[in-house]
């Protein structure tokens, strides 16, 4: 049996592979699908990190004489119902729904696998407490739960990311503790509880290690699902509300314009798809580890 | 599988036993999601009786109103009542419809079980026959375009299908109605032009994900050594497909499909507002829109049991398919 922790090692110290060469590699391991999605991926990243920077216009001007305007030199993506810029709108959205969903899943992931791993290092019983709840939480459906939590406590933005954290928590926690119990029984685990080291550092050092690439496909899946679960909310009126707007309350405020096709209801439609697509293109084009494990919306 | 054999019986008798405590264990989980609604619903927002009637109320006006709620009852009691008005079918009375709640759900509950229902009939066909397919024809072309294909349906918003099938049917192609008018006494295909595109766009999310399992399932088939010893006795892989690997994959694809039947609940609640139809997801975001509690709860609590009831059915289809319980 060769062990595969030295080989791993040999590899990171061998003086060609620098971080560029190794991204490089990285990348011609990627099939093209995975290129499309790495490139949609990165697209929306950029767009949400520099939108405002961007935006032609500012997002509450009325600038065009029309409504629901095609597109022209002066709109790219025409105007909207009340005849302000698509395409600042739409960069403006794109910012609250990527921000909004990657620091919720972020959050997400976080208390998933940080609970995990306390699951798992500490007596039977934490164990059995934590997975009881969150096996209770993870019986309401997502959409449904969340319904719930805005009812409750309202939907301004921290608390929408809250809830959506806390929506998608317990199944992070699901995987990350299947991840964490399998590692847990690995020989080198055992050796460094024989050899008396603290629960904290074998959760730390020996075991997280071990399951960061499942678990950062797994944060990708969660931010797909975040990013379907708050502009669902939007759409429904329950979401992100004005005078902010994600993508989702852009699709839900020019409705009207479904009539004519107006580009001011696709654009920000289909900006949704492509980087959910673009996503999970990414996710099922991993190698090996870090394929998805489960589905579950 | 030896029919009626003592080694049989008792296989079954333990597949029972496995089934009864499944059961059991849902029922404990069911008893738990109604704390958690019911702490969240009720008890963490705040005083109710205040919220009503608003800032200007008097003290003794808040405390009258209160009593009558039966909010200055400790927490553990409220939920005692309110647990058992939930089991004998009367969750209270809906605040903004003023009737009760049970009524509310009783004229709605219906509706959204035939939605359910058609959509299940249209999405489990199709997607046995991608599931299948494209497991027999893994690897291949086939398989990647149907692997994309589902994939970008996975990952789409509800909405978004929606809305492109109102611009394509409706406005365009002026087939199809845009909302879905639910009476007494409409012919078959006025029905079916109404429930045409509801049911497509539940089907699009819930099929995308159910052929993705089959797939799995199928391949976790095929995988195995019995396929392999078949291929070397020279049977031909239509005979190897049909007569050995199906009737073993029955329970998996089975559990399968369970488990993603529960999508389309989630689903349930964007294309039925979508397309204004009067099921049960529809008056869930109606009441949280005009946060109407009690009806919320009891809504909540009817998704969570169709949730549970379909794991419950894909647990079992599990036990019934795993070869040890069956042939002990």
């Amino acid at each position: 049996m060769t062990p595969t922790v030295p080989l791993r090692e040999e590899s990171m110290l061998k003086p060609a592979s620098t971080a560029a060469s190794r991204v490089r590699h990285w990348l011609s391991g990627l099939p093209t699908s995975g290129r499309v999605g790495l490139a949609l991926v990165v697209l929306w990243l950029v767009l949400g990190a520099a939108g405002p920077l961007l935006a032609p216009y500012d997002v509450g001007a009325f600038v065009s004489p029309e409504v629901f305007d095609s597109m022209s030199a002066q709109h790219w993506l025409g105007s909207d119902y009340l005849g302000r810029d698509v395409l600042s709108r739409l960069l403006s959205g794109a910012q609250y729904t990527v921000g909004l969903a990657l620091a919720s899943a972020l959050l997400a992931s976080a208390t998933g696998a940080g609970l995990a791993l306390t699951a798992t290092v500490c007596p039977r019983w934490v164990d059995e407490v934590i997975s009881r709840f969150m096996d209770t939480l993870i019986s309401i459906p997502s959409k449904v739960f969340a319904l719930v939590l805005v009812a409750a406590f309202g939907s301004s933005l921290t608390l929408l990311l809250l809830i959506a954290a806390a929506t998608y928590t317990p199944g992070a926690f699901r995987i990350a503790r299947a991840l964490a119990i399998n590692l847990n029984q690995m020989d080198y685990v055992q050796v460094a509880y024989a050899r008396g080291e603290g629960r904290l550092y074998i959760a730390a050092a020996e075991i997280m290690p071990n399951m960061i690439h499942p678990v950062l496909a797994d944060f990708g899946l969660r931010f797909v699902f975040i990013v379907l679960l708050l502009s669902g909310l939007s759409f429904l009126g329950l979401g992100v509300q004005p005078p902010n707007a994600d993508l989702g309350s852009l699709v839900r405020e020019n409705i009207s314009g479904l009539g004519d096709g107006a580009l001011a209801i696709l654009a920000p439609a289909m900006a949704i798809a492509t980087l959910t697509i673009g996503v999970n293109l990414l996710i099922d084009a991993l190698p090996g580890r870090g394929r998805r494990i489960t589905g579950g919306r | 599988m030896a029919h009626g054999s003592p080694r049989n019986r008792s296989g079954i008798a333990a597949a029972g036993r496995l089934i009864l405590r499944r059961l059991g264990s849902a029922l404990l989980t069911l008893l738990l999601v109604s704390l958690v609604v019911f702490t969240i619903s009720a008890l963490l927002p705040g005083d109710a009786a205040e919220e009503t009637l608003g800032q200007s109320a008097t003290p003794e006006a808040v405390a009258a109103l209160r009593h009558q709620m039966g909010l200055d009852q400790p927490a553990h009691l409220r939920y005692v009542r309110w647990l058992g008005g939930m089991i004998k079918g009367d969750p209270g009375q809906s605040l903004v419809a003023n009737m009760p709640v049970g009524q509310v759900i009783a004229g709605r509950l219906p509706n959204s079980l035939t939605l359910a229902g058609l959509t299940a009939a249209v999405a489990i066909p199709l997607a046995l026959a991608i599931g299948i397919l494209s497991a027999l024809y893994r690897d291949t072309g086939l398989d990647r375009a149907l692997n994309l294909m589902t994939l970008g349906m996975v990952a789409v918003p509800e909405f978004l299908v929606a809305t492109i099938a109102v611009l394509v049917f409706s406005v365009t192609l002026r087939w199809l109605p845009s909302i879905t008018v639910v009476r007494e006494g409409i012919g078959w295909a006025e029905m079916l032009r109404g429930y045409a595109m509801p049911v497509m766009t539940l089907a699009c999310v819930t099929v995308a994900q159910m052929a993705r399992m089959t797939r799995a399932a199928v391949i976790d088939q095929l995988s195995r050594p019995y396929v392999e010893m078949a291929l070397l006795k020279g049977l031909s892989p239509s005979r190897v497909v049909l007569v050995h690997v199906l009737p073993n994959a029955v329970a998996p694809i089975v559990n399968a499909m369970a488990l993603s039947l529960s999508y389309l609940l989630g689903g349930a609640v964007i294309v039925e507002t979508i397309f204004n139809y009067p099921g049960i997801a529809s008056l869930m975001v109606n009441a949280v829109t005009s946060r109407d509690m009690p009806l919320l709860q009891a809504c909540a609590m009817i998704f969570c049991v169709a949730y549970l009831l379909l794991m419950l059915a894909a647990d079992v289809c599990a036990i019934l398919a795993n070869p040890r319980l069956r042939g002990q």
